[in-house]
């Protein structure tokens, strides 16, 4: 471990350039940043429980080193892809359907039934 | 059915200097890839949808025509609340890359800096020159949001800008440079074999070569050529220097050096100068400056060959001119929007190139597709990114 600086604090260094601001409140644009890092840590985390599962199945018991150390082949690979793609996809369902939206010609609610009612 | 799926970051290879990442620093990365692969393919559509949709016909009604230029489009789309959304998500995955990177990079530095100088010390492939300054190019912003860019360090003489920058591409390509992301550079090799096959130059220049890792394959396949790689960074090359040490590429030099004044290479000294995604991280001055040395030390017979993504011509949509515009102001590239409009075959003629000697030519990544994938390009491309290149090059007249 890096021992004359702070890696934890130098890592977190901000890029020179300004920022563009993406919403027109202040807090939006960081609680997106905080949402997406949470976002990529509980993929993390799924992957971790994923490799302690699969590490369990094999041998029975667990060495911390084998978890930093796990290599999936590449049937394996795939399905920890193919999960981290179905999670992203719950995970981001509300812009994925926002975007589905955007193609559709939809009235109020209140209006279709409003029609129902009188149909 | 068969998903799309990003490769495994293990898949990665690990040479000598290479940052090793822990469990979750891979998977963090194995996030981003396939985020990035569904934010180019699933949600990059929406864009379109949104300016064909609603941004284009408010502008026509507004202003009773269509946009003139793509800065037009981006004004309006930058009003969008889908565009903007999908930006700042974009913006996000872009600094989480930059962020993993130098956690993995920074907590193991004492280690990679000493494995670098196990590499560089006593090697006269390496000669750095503190005389060379950072251009105010580089210096204006961190290009792509890389804190600190290339010329960066934590502590004088450390490799953590190099290191993090290696570790990241693919994150941000989703694996498409391949193992040792040098896609770019055995996309070189596959091309000359066969443009030219049996052709050995002499002595290789690659202007720009960051970490040299698109520079290596070349090496490597011309192992009785002199390649001499310079950039204006030392950190860089420190860590691309010891790079290319690990990998056996020991017949390549690593110098830093401004290509704006290359008075240390001698006239037509080099068969081959070349640039890969370089030249839209210049300005409007350097740019031709550097095309000016570049053929100045070209050899006649030689080669000049520049590896960049498409040029804006009149043919492409002002949409796709936007949308391709995307890293120069969301992601720190300010010189990208302008390079990309440049006429760079007329700087090319003006520095004294023939206009029948100049040629353009598509090339794609080359990578190992039995893990990494084919880079995308047309439907589903993440623009800016795409590892499927444009090549504008030029054999001098001998």
């Amino acid at each position: 471990m890096t021992e004359d600086i702070d890696w934890i604090a130098r890592a977190a260094k901000r890029a020179k350039g300004k920022r563009p601001d993406y919403f027109d409140d202040f807090a939006t644009d960081r609680l997106m940043s905080i949402t997406m890092a949470l976002v990529a840590e509980l993929s993390a985390v799924r992957q971790r429980l994923d490799t302690v599962e699969r590490l369990l199945e094999s041998g029975g018991t667990l060495q911390r080193e084998a978890i930093e150390g796990f290599t999936p082949d590449a049937a394996q690979a795939y399905e920890r892809g193919v999960e981290t793609k179905a999670y992203i996809a719950r995970i981001m369902r509300g812009v994925t359907q926002a975007m589905e939206a955007m193609e559709a010609d939809e009235r109020p609610m209140e209006d279709i039934s409003k029609e129902l009612r009188e149909a | 059915m068969k998903h799309d799926v990003a490769p495994p970051y293990t898949a990665v290879a690990r040479h000598a200097l290479f940052p090793e990442p822990g469990h979750d620093e891979a998977a963090r990365f194995d996030f981003l890839a396939n985020f990035n692969k569904f934010m180019a393919t699933t949600l990059g559509p929406g864009n379109k949808r949104a300016y064909d949709g609603r941004v284009l016909p408010a502008f026509v009604k507004e202003h009773g025509r269509e946009p003139r230029d793509r800065f037009e489009i981006r004004r309006a789309m930058n009003r969008d609340p889908w565009h903007r959304f999908w930006s700042a998500l974009k913006r996000n995955s872009m600094e989480m890359r930059q962020h993993n990177g130098r956690q993995i990079a920074l907590r193991q530095l004492d280690e990679l800096d000493a494995r670098t100088r196990q590499f560089n010390e006593g090697r006269d492939t390496l000669r750095l020159d503190d005389s060379v300054s950072v251009p105010r190019y580089q210096a204006a912003v961190d290009i792509h949001c890389m804190p600190g860019s290339y010329h960066g360090e934590e502590r004088p003489g450390d490799v953590s800008a190099g290191a993090n920058y290696d570790c990241g591409f693919f994150a941000t390509t989703a694996g498409a440079l391949g193992a040792l992301s040098d896609g770019g550079g055995q996309a070189l090799v596959e091309w000359i074999r066969k443009e030219r096959p049996g052709w050995t130059p002499r002595r290789i220049l690659d202007i720009g070569c960051t970490i040299g890792h698109n520079i290596v394959p070349l090496a490597l396949a011309f192992p009785d050529t002199e390649v001499v790689a310079i950039d204006t960074a030392a950190p860089v090359l420190r860590y691309g220097h010891a790079r290319a040490q690990a990998l056996g590429a020991r017949n390549l030099s690593f110098v830093q050096m401004n290509a704006e004044d290359m008075h240390a290479f001698a006239d037509e000294s080099f068969d081959w100068v070349q640039t890969t995604m370089f030249l839209h991280e210049l300005s409007g001055t350097a740019l031709p400056r550097i095309i000016r040395e570049g053929y100045r030390v070209l050899a006649p017979g030689g080669l000049m060959f520049h590896l960049e993504q498409p040029q804006y011509s009149e043919a492409m949509p002002l949409y796709e001119q936007f949308i391709r515009d995307w890293d120069a102001f969301n992601n720190n590239e300010p010189f990208w929007s302008a390079m990309h409009a440049l006429d760079l075959r007329g700087i090319m003629v003006e520095t004294g190139f023939p206009s029948e000697a100049i040629f353009e030519t598509g090339v794609r990544a080359v990578v190992d597709e039995t893990i990494f994938p084919r880079a995308k390009d047309g439907e589903g491309e993440d623009h800016g990114r795409a590892a499927v290149w444009h090549a504008y090059g030029a054999w001098k007249p001998a």
